[in-house]
């Protein structure tokens, strides 16, 4: 079901985890629809300096938060906000029709981290 | 890398003298049973030894089994045949929220027509109880379907005592005992449709039967050539049929249901001991020899069963993640209405063939990977 490339991301993701002082977070997604991501970023002249992701999910779900965190790394925040969920669907390759759902939730909590953290700033 | 195969329950793997009668039924005697050549007689006669194999193993007699394709056109025969045959009587079915799909889409399909069905609730365990079956029953009650040995969490019903119930209310009994057959004792004195498959006990795929009580009208689904005595249509597929009367004179041996319900045990009491972990159904004599079921907090079910499958563990899950619907379970939620607990399900289901070992090794990927995957989950913290 899962290519060869999502399989091994899935056994070896890069970016997971929290940072310890993380300038914003966010989190989506509920235990009822079933996934749930935290984005958590350090900001640095308004790039994001380190991303990292913990995620309640599957295989889709946890190699596309990945994935997004390797597509943003560096970016300025408006770079980042303008990654679209299909640029993450591109990078990770062949996902099933029926996993889209699960690909999405990664670029919503960032785009609620990024919220923040400019509520924060103003 | 060695398969860990634990998914008994969806399918089991041939036994090697299933495959080896297989083989010659296709290869070197052929015929169709209803020709009237030599090839043709043989085909006949290894049919009838067949049925009657599968026959003695439930008690009945060889003209109470039909065979059929499989699970799912045995409970879509027993349920809409018995439906459409006995509309003159009524047009009210029962049965349980913890069918397997083919029943409850039967159930559908006839409330679809204008049929009226009842789903009981069960318990936190997944059991019927006898009273609300026979709340439930009606004047039109034509038929009440009740899964022997459910296929998710292993909850084996008290199917005596509910279909002596219905027996009193002269309403028709069916259990689907798919997962049971062979595993726990089922006889024709519990029900008077009984529904079994070949590929849950070493068989192949593609063959089941239903048994019907002598003297029960049922209505054929297909229109064909009138065999199994005008009940199934088609020509009868001998090498299943003979291969699963093979996997049955096999499977029948108490030696290989306490093995497995030893080692059974054995995996719940050890998963049991990981922390935020709980099993799903029943324990002891009321659950099923094979199957262990256990939900684990803070992470979600197919990641668990992927994680496993990179090291060769072949495990299922509940969770909405891994559906074709992205609904999770309706068997868990019928348990409980807790998502999280159906998201976090994993089922590992045993055979004969499962060693210590093969547990040992699994409980040792297991504890990895429910570590690995409570790390990178937002529920838990640190
Ligand atoms: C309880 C139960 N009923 C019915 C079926 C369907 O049987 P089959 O796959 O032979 O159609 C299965 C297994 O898939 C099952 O576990
Ligand atoms: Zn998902």
């Amino acid at each position: 079901m899962y290519t060869e490339q999502v399989t091994e991301r899935f056994k070896k993701p890069r970016f997971m985890g929290e940072i310890q002082e993380a300038d914003s977070t966010g989190e989506v997604g509920n235990v009822r629809c079933g996934d749930i991501m935290r984005v958590s970023i350090k900001v640095k002249d308004d790039r994001i300096a380190d991303i990292k992701f913990k995620t309640y999910g599957c295989v889709a779900a946890i190699v596309s938060s990945d994935y997004l965190c390797e597509l943003v790394k560096g970016k300025t925040l408006e770079e980042a906000e303008n990654v679209t969920s299909k640029d993450v669907i591109e990078r990770m390759g062949e996902v099933p029709a029926i996993k889209t759902h699960c690909s999405v939730l990664a670029q919503d909590a960032l785009r609620k981290a990024i919220k923040d953290y400019r509520k924060k700033c103003d | 890398m060695k398969t860990i195969y634990l998914d008994n329950s969806a399918t089991t793997k041939v036994d090697p003298e299933v495959m080896d009668v297989m083989d010659y039924y296709h290869g070197q005697t052929y015929g169709n049973a209803s020709s009237i050549h030599h090839e043709g007689k043989n085909a006949k006669k290894a049919l009838g030894e067949a049925r009657s194999i599968i026959a003695n193993s439930l008690g009945a007699n060889d003209d109470e089994i039909i065979f059929t394709s499989g699970g799912t056109e045995a409970n879509n025969l027993a349920i809409k045949g018995m439906m459409y045959a006995n509309e003159d009587k009524g047009r009210h079915l029962i049965t349980t929220k913890i069918e397997h799909d083919c029943v409850l889409n039967s159930g559908k399909a006839l409330e679809a027509e204008g049929f009226d069905v009842t789903y009981l609730d069960v318990d936190s365990e997944g059991f019927v109880s006898p009273e609300a079956l026979e709340k439930n029953l009606r004047e039109d009650t034509v038929l009440v379907s009740i899964i022997h040995a459910n296929n998710e969490i292993g909850t084996i019903q008290d199917i005596q005592r509910l279909s002596n119930i219905c027996k009193q209310h002269d309403v028709l009994f069916h259990t689907d005992a798919c997962q049971s057959y062979t595993k726990t004792p089922i006889t024709t004195e519990m029900a008077d449709l009984i529904t079994i498959n070949a590929h849950k006990l070493h068989g192949p795929k593609g063959v089941g039967a239903l048994y019907v009580k002598q003297g029960t009208a049922i209505k054929p689904l297909l229109d064909g050539g009138g065999h199994e005595r005008k009940r199934r249509s088609g020509t009868e597929n001998v090498p299943g049929i003979v291969g699963f009367a093979k996997a049955v004179e096999l499977g029948m041996d108490e030696a290989h249901v306490n093995k497995m319900q030893a080692l059974r045990d054995y995996l719940i009491d050890e998963i049991l001991k990981i922390p935020h972990t709980r099993l799903n159904g029943p324990r002891g004599e009321q659950r099923l020899c094979n199957n262990a079921n256990i939900s684990f907090r803070f992470i979600e079910g197919e990641s668990i069963i992927m994680n496993l499958d990179t090291q060769g563990i072949c495990t299922s899950t509940g969770s909405a993640c891994s559906s074709q619907t992205l609904e999770p379970s309706h068997v868990l939620m019928a348990i409980e209405d807790d998502p999280e607990r159906a998201h976090g399900s994993v089922r590992f289901t045993i055979s004969r063939y499962t060693t210590k070992e093969e547990l040992d090794r699994t409980l040792t990927a297991l504890k990895a990977t429910v570590d690995k995957l409570r790390r990178i989950s937002p529920l838990t913290e640190g």
